[in-house]
């Protein structure tokens, strides 16, 4: 790469405060939309979250019954692999330690899949402790369609890839299996930290 | 911004295919496996803003065509085409 | 020579290099780029370049344009609308200047491609920098010997937001064949006659050629040309006589 555009500084991209921003990240004061196809526009009457699979007996909620199990806030920075990255995000949610408290299972994977058809795969111990909810707020308000509403996974300390939008539901599993861009070149695990985007990062 | 502006057509993705292919694939006509509709790729749906560009049919909205790029590797997943027909 | 850029087989696409020779305001916020490409291969009508932008730490950006000029022309044009929130269309229309390199590569495209052999009638439908695409089919008509009768609807929110309005309305007064409509949808002159709205099924009605004949180009935001698409088919053209390109957020 010789040629450099004259004077071209591009968007304000700002490293931010030195150990919050992973390595290759910039800030945004806006908050990107980036799809893979059209917005799924699922009534509420007939949303339903489910943990299925390798599991003695699945479990559903219905968007009435999901609102309301115990809640919480957490503020948290979140790092797009296309990388941007935004700090102290508030969000609204149940925690997946809430859903997964009664469930029996040996799996050590999980698959989340959404409305639309979009997976995307994590060690069970990455969604779990503390790690993992399934939020439908952000910033005080109802999650956006357009970021995931009604409900979308958020494991903030993972590419912001795995934060599925539209998310129905999670599959436990005994062996990793790979979901929507991690079956096309973007990594298996995905932490910002080391920087792990594609396959043999 | 609107969200519909996201979804793009099959020109969006013409430079990213050239990059590929070596013939033009925007006039080149494929079917859709899940819905069997025919189309030419000029007509596709192509989601750009995301970790790589998702093409999708037309007709159904299912995946035709995914590719991820990094610079220095391309993945591609044709899957949901049956067939292309190109003429070169 | 123009041919083989769009048919048979293709040389690997390449980034060059081209000179800024002339800027051009448009309106207060639409700037054309003419530009020296010295190995320029050709194009058609309808086909865009991609621009890439590369800051001193090495961060790239990349948009597409549609290409302005007509095959014909020596140098390559590009018209840039001027985001408010973009990242490279800021850079294009406020701080390149007469003697700047800009890397881009092109030609690409070969669906949304017109030239004066495919013949006619020809309705163009553009909105917003759509007019762009269909700016360079017309300038390649207006080129060739052929008289293929063409129609352009072209929707902008103002008179002050039309491109092109000195050169579209001359040629249109001193062509017989070519018949340009405007579509104002906010604001209009004092004693205004043409449409005040959106496009929209019943001006589509009005513009479509009898029985439908010919091909129709439409261009703009995507959510105007699914709008006016839909319109088409609807007043009877068949799917296959409408060709679209949806321009969006990439293009910032």
């Amino acid at each position: 790469m010789s040629f450099v555009s004259r004077g071209f500084r591009g968007k304000r991209r700002d490293e931010g405060p030195s150990g919050r921003v992973p390595p290759g990240q910039y800030l945004v004061d806006d908050f990107p939309v980036l799809s893979a196809g059209p917005t799924p526009r699922t009534p509420l009457e007939e949303w339903d979250f489910v943990i299925t699979g390798a599991i003695a007996e699945p479990k559903r909620w219905s968007w009435d019954e999901f609102k309301a199990l115990p809640s919480e806030t957490v503020t948290k920075d979140i790092h797009c692999v296309t990388k941007w990255s935004k700090l102290d995000t508030v969000w609204e949610g149940v925690s997946l330690d809430t859903l997964l408290e009664d469930v029996e299972s040996a799996a050590e994977y999980v698959v989340a899949f959404c409305d639309g058809g979009y997976t995307t795969n994590l060690p069970l111990e990455d969604v779990t402790d503390g790690k993992a909810w399934i939020a439908y707020g952000f910033d005080g308000e109802p999650l956006d369609p357009e970021h995931g509403g009604p409900a979308r996974l958020l494991v903030p300390h993972l590419y912001f890839w795995k934060s599925a939008k539209w998310v129905r539901g999670l599959r436990l599993l005994d062996e990793d299996e790979p979901g929507f861009w991690e079956s096309l070149g973007y990594h298996m695990y995905g932490d910002p930290w080391r920087e792990q985007r594609y396959w043999g990062d | 911004m609107d969200e519909q502006d996201l979804k793009l057509d099959g020109n969006a993705a013409a430079g990213l295919l050239r990059e590929l292919f070596a013939f033009e694939l925007t006039t080149a006509r494929g079917r859709c496996e899940n819905c069997g509709a025919v189309a030419e790729v000029g007509t596709v749906s192509v989601y750009a803003n995301a970790p790589g560009s998702v093409l999708r049919c037309p007709q159904c909205e299912s995946v035709l065509m995914r590719i991820v790029s990094n610079g220095g590797r391309y993945w591609l997943d044709a899957r949901g085409i049956s067939w292309l027909e190109i003429r070169a | 020579m123009a041919r083989a850029a769009v048919l048979g087989r293709l040389s690997p696409i390449a980034w060059q290099l081209g000179e800024v020779a002339e800027l051009v305001d448009e309106t207060a916020r639409v700037k054309t780029l003419v530009l020296e490409v010295p190995d320029w291969p050709g194009h058609r009508a309808g086909q865009h370049v991609d621009v890439r932008l590369t800051a001193e730490d090495g961060y790239q950006a990349q948009r597409s344009y549609s290409i302005a000029s007509a095959p014909e022309d020596e140098r390559l044009a590009i018209t840039v609308e001027r985001l408010d929130d973009g990242e490279v269309s800021p850079y294009l229309a406020e701080e390149l200047v007469v003697g700047d390199k800009l890397e881009l590569r092109g030609p690409i495209g070969g669906y949304f491609v017109w030239e004066a052999g495919q013949g006619g009638p020809l309705l163009l439908v553009g909105g917003g920098s759509g007019i762009v695409p269909l700016v360079a089919m017309l300038r390649n008509r207006a080129a060739s010997a052929a008289s293929v009768p063409a129609r352009l609807v072209y929707s902008a929110r103002s008179p002050d937001d039309v491109i092109y309005r000195q050169e579209l309305d001359r040629v249109a007064a001193s062509d017989e064949e070519l018949e340009v409509l405007y579509a104002l949808t906010r604001e209009q002159p004092a004693g205004w006659t043409g449409y005040a709205r959106r496009v929209d099924e019943e001006i589509l009605r009005e513009v479509a050629y009898p029985s439908c004949e010919g091909i129709a180009f439409v261009c703009g935001p995507t959510r105007f040309v699914e709008t006016v698409a839909d319109g088409l088919v609807a007043v009877g053209y068949a799917p296959e006589q409408v060709r679209t390109e949806r321009f969006g957020p990439t293009g910032g």
